[in-house]
């Protein structure tokens, strides 16, 4: 689905990533990890093309993303940022509708979607009509996960979606963005800091460090054939923090 | 939404291009910014007017620059100018000594000069009474032995030909405190002592308000400055009636007359056009109806003239502000660049601006000084720019990375992530930016006066010249009052303009 050839982004004299070669498999989620400052994001915003690589290739489908092809490549791929990036001068079911809208939907057709989407995630009904200011950090996530659900793309890229949710609300969104995941079928790359929400949403774990991957694989690989004692440094981290 | 939208900028367009007067096509009459050229424009006008014709008198529109070259441009057709000051300053520099060989010039130009009025009104130099007497001041060259002695001149004064450095030069005075100011603040000045020395006209009604002592001028430098009519070649041609009549008033006005006139306007407040009225009757004993103007008249009449200035300059300075603001954005070193040209407009003087677009407007047709001027029009709207250019770049900036990645990645267009997206966001900055310059463009537009735009400035500036209170008062306060009704106005436009989803996140 996507494929990445020494795929470099600096900026000024930072290297935020350094010459990543990496596939993403369709229909599985791929989890990008690594302490604050690895690249993860940046990894990601070049998928989308948000960012363009200083040095190498990044595809998608076998077309190359570049500022020409990103705005076609984009609608069948969809974001979601920590915090959800709701536009908050439009109400929950414009920011789901606004592009739908704007390629000249139908208005029938877009509030079926609109239906259909509501039952994926517990949306009530009486949040669609309000503004993102109006509604729970836990309520403004799904629906940002709508709105990338919109297009039905055939990829969603999240960046830490959960990032700023308390444990409670996220725990539970964990569980609901699980059986979404698996419903669709969708193909996810997914950036977190938790090891946890790694294992958990993972089929393939990809940590990462100064840049650069350190080892991709199952949390089975990493956990029992580490590359690097730099991989069991960042489980066990994570781990004792858990345990104390 | 969008249909909101249109609609909002609709009205705004409708309102600004409605015309609310029709032009008046007859002859016009000029005067200049005092009080003597003002009562000489009404005698001209009162003239036409009892010979049938029906005229506009121009009233208080500047300087002689700005007089002589809206007559040149066929703007006025005829105004009071002086004989100094055509060979000092008007045709300065062309070896014109006398006002035969200026006649002469002037016609060359297709402009005719009429016969002396009968009064000389020279340039004099001139002291408080008491104070000269207790300096022994008697001549123009006494000044030199008194060099701590505070000089004020008008601002013409300061760089006319004839005006203060040939008169230094002449007499050599060693004076270093000199400034120049409005002629009708030098008085006050002199009055209460902050100044000593002034110029004055020889037939100033203050010259015996003030007791002011006028020194003689022992070198003879001041040239006499016998009143005369300045008017178009054309004019017998095309408004013979009016012709005969005005020149009607060659050789009929004495100084002592002429000095009785001024002081009628300006001190004891009579009207000028009563003023001249009187004059026609007891001398001519023609009898001159003049309707007495009531506060409300003049009250609607500025109103009409200030938002007819205010609204097309605001509307061109928001057609042409904001997608400069938003080049600004987009594109930083344009934005430098943009942000630096609408900020040094606000530094240029709004006298200078003026003067400087006088021509250009005449050269292309547009009436350039009086009522709807297109040069005062053209400097309110790029005194406008700044606010509007500045904060709909700023909005814009102001935008969140996240919403701007998040707008991008939902894969819209850049124009559609603007309209969409960055425009709404940016509302309330935009807004706030567009009511700043609505507000400062009521408050500059007052200054359209200085070329006779009309408007509230116009009672300020008669008020100003002619030391009457309520006169600056009546243009001061409604020019105040219209500012806070254009602040409502936007205040109202926020709640139809800004997205409801963000006036919730400020509550």
């Amino acid at each position: 689905m996507f494929e990445l050839r020494q795929a470099t982004r600096s900026f000024a004299a930072t290297l935020a990533v350094d010459g990543v070669d990496l596939s993403i498999a369709p229909g599985r989620t791929t989890v990008l990890i690594g302490p604050s400052g690895c690249g993860k994001s940046t990894l990601l915003r070049l998928m989308i093309g948000l960012l363009a690589p200083t040095r190498g290739t990044v595809s998608f489908d076998g077309v190359e993303v570049n500022p020409a092809s990103a705005p076609d490549l984009r609608r069948r791929m969809g974001y979601v940022i920590q915090g959800g990036g709701l536009f908050p001068h439009l109400t929950a079911r414009e920011n789901v509708a606004l592009v739908a809208a704007h390629l000249g939907w139908e208005r029938s057709r877009i509030k079926d979607r609109v239906d259909e989407l509501s039952r994926l995630a517990r949306i009530s009904e009486d949040v669609w009509e309000r503004y993102p200011i109006q509604i729970s950090g836990g309520q403004q996530q799904r629906v940002a996960l709508l709105r990338a659900l919109m297009l039905d793309p055939n990829v969603l890229l999240l960046d830490e979606p959960l990032g700023a949710l308390d444990p409670m609300v996220r725990a539970d969104l964990q569980r609901e963005l699980k059986e979404v995941f698996v419903t669709l079928g969708k193909t996810v790359v997914m950036v977190t800091h938790d090891m946890s929400e790694a294992a958990y949403f993972g089929d393939i774990i990809v940590l990462m460090k100064e840049g650069s991957i350190v080892q991709s694989g199952t949390f089975q690989e990493l956990d029992q054939a580490p590359a690097d004692p730099f991989v069991t440094r960042f489980i066990r981290a994570q781990q004792s923090l858990t345990a104390s | 939404m969008k249909t909101r939208t249109a609609l909002i900028l609709l009205v705004l367009v409708v309102l600004a291009l409605v015309p609310m007067s029709t032009r008046f096509d007859g002859p016009r009459v000029g005067s200049k910014k005092f009080t003597e050229s003002v009562i000489l424009g009404d005698l001209v006008t009162l003239l036409a007017e009892q010979a049938g014709v029906e005229v506009l008198h121009a009233r208080e529109l500047g300087g002689t620059r700005i007089l002589f070259d809206a007559l040149r441009a066929g703007e006025i057709d005829v105004y009071a100018e002086y004989t100094g000051t055509i060979t000092q300053e008007i045709l300065a520099g062309q070896g014109v000594s006398d006002a035969e060989s200026a006649r002469a010039v002037l016609a060359e130009r297709g402009i005719l000069m009429s016969k002396p009025l009968g009064f000389n009104n020279g340039y004099a130099i001139g002291m408080i009474e008491t104070t000269a007497a207790r300096l022994g001041i008697r001549t123009i060259s006494d000044l030199g032995r008194h060099p701590d002695l505070v000089f004020g001149f008008s601002n013409e004064f300061m760089d006319r030909g004839d005006g203060w450095p040939s008169l230094k030069e002449a007499y050599g005075l060693p004076q270093r405190n000199v400034s120049g100011m409005d002629h009708d603040v030098a008085y006050r000045q002199l009055e209460n002592g902050t100044l000593q020395v002034m110029e004055v006209y020889t037939t100033d009604a203050d010259i015996r308000y003030y007791g002011i002592r006028m020194l003689e001028d022992d070198r003879q430098h001041f040239p006499r400055y016998d009143a005369v009519l300045l008017y178009r070649a054309d004019l017998a041609e095309r408004e013979p009636a009016m012709h005969a009549a005005m020149l009607a008033l060659e050789g009929q006005l004495s100084e002592v007359e002429v000095m009785a006139l001024n002081a009628q306007a300006r001190l004891k407040h009579v009207p000028e056009k009563k003023v001249a009225a009187d004059f026609l009757q007891s001398h001519f004993g023609m009898e001159v109806g003049t309707a007495d103007e009531t506060v409300w008249d003049r009250f609607w009449t500025h109103t009409r003239e200030h938002v007819e200035l205010v609204r097309l300059s605001f509307l061109l300075a928001v057609v042409f502000g904001l997608p400069l603001g938003i080049l600004a954005a987009k594109r930083p070193r344009a934005g430098q660049v943009i942000l630096a040209a609408v900020g040094i407009v606000q530094t240029i003087p709004a006298l200078a601006l003026l003067v400087v677009l006088i021509e250009p407007a005449a050269s292309l047709g547009l009436p350039s000084v009086g009522a709807g001027s297109a040069a005062a029009i053209c400097a309110l709207f790029l005194y406008s720019l700044l606010p509007i250019v500045r904060n709909a770049c700023e909005g814009l900036r102001g935008v969140s990375l996240d919403l701007r990645e998040s707008a991008e990645a939902l894969g819209l267009s850049p124009w559609a992530r603007l309209r969409l997206i960055e425009l709404p966001l940016a509302s309330r900055t935009i807004l706030a930016g567009l009511k700043t310059g609505a507000i400062l463009n009521v408050g500059f537009a007052t200054l359209g006066a200085l070329i006779g735009a009309g408007g509230y400035g116009q009672p300020i500036l008669t008020g100003i010249r002619l030391n009457d209170y309520g006169l600056i008062l009546e243009g001061a306060l409604p020019a105040a009052g219209m500012a806070l009704v254009v602040q409502g106005i936007f205040e109202l436009l926020d709640r139809l303009a800004i997205p409801r989803g963000l006036r919730l996140a400020r509550a």
